[in-house]
């Protein structure tokens, strides 16, 4: 079982993980893949991630671990981006092999309601030329409450 | 050396930096020194604590020694 989990820090094209991942697993029953951009809705110029290197990287190795044992996974791709971003660029990108379309169906949705949830990452959004911290929202909770 | 605190997210603003330098010590004293504002955000209670990349369930007496980090993590706001 291959778990590839990354904190990256310039655009990045999510074919270029997503191909050689597949191609890993030669025989998989099946693979979902989940990539979310930056909005380019309600005026944002730009975004911003940022992350603590102590926690950030290994709480998300946490997570996949967590994800391939409940959901019986071959395979886990993490890809997380960090830094400044322009809407239009991806941001996150996962995808999960495995003999069946259910247990790679969920354990995308189960790792996309964590990373939303509680991974260590603080976003902030370009507005008008003024930088603003985004403050959790309580769907992101209420969705990772689907999981327990 | 000294030892070290970080501010993630909105407290970096708080305190124009994301991290700075403070002499080892009791976190007590080492607060005592920093500005009101910045000190009523770090102790917060959803702010979380990390002493050299491990998070703490308590934060009473904590002692910063020489080359210690201790970091300040607000709620996260996703990916």
């Amino acid at each position: 079982m291959a778990l590839d989990v990354r904190l990256l820090t310039e655009p990045f094209n999510p074919g270029l993980f997503i191909g050689p991942f597949t191609q890993a697993h030669p025989g998989l029953g099946g693979v979902c893949t989940f990539v979310g951009e930056v909005r380019g809705d309600s005026g944002v110029e730009a975004l911003e991630l940022s992350h603590y290197e102590p926690l950030t990287l290994p709480g998300m190795r946490a997570l996949a671990e967590t994800a391939a044992t409940r959901f019986d996974l071959i395979g886990l791709l993490l890809l997380h981006r960090v830094g400044v971003m322009r809407p239009g660029e991806p941001i996150v990108c996962v995808s999960a092999a495995a003999r069946h379309r259910r247990g790679a169906i969920d354990a995308v949705d189960f790792a996309m309601d964590h990373l939303k949830s509680d991974s260590w990452f603080w976003k902030r959004e370009l507005r008008g030329g003024i930088w603003q911290w985004i403050e959790p929202r309580a769907d992101d909770y209420a969705e990772r409450a689907r999981w327990l | 050396m000294g030892a070290r605190l970080v501010f993630l997210g909105r407290l970096g603003d708080l305190a124009n930096g994301a991290e700075l330098a403070v002499t080892p010590g009791p976190l007590e004293a080492i607060l005592a020194e920093l500005p009101t504002e910045l000190v009523m955000a770090l102790l917060d209670e959803r702010v979380r604590i990390a002493l050299n990349g491990e998070l703490l369930a308590e934060r009473g007496g904590i002692v910063l020694g020489e080359g210690d980090e201790l970091a300040f993590l607000p709620p996260v706001s996703g990916g």
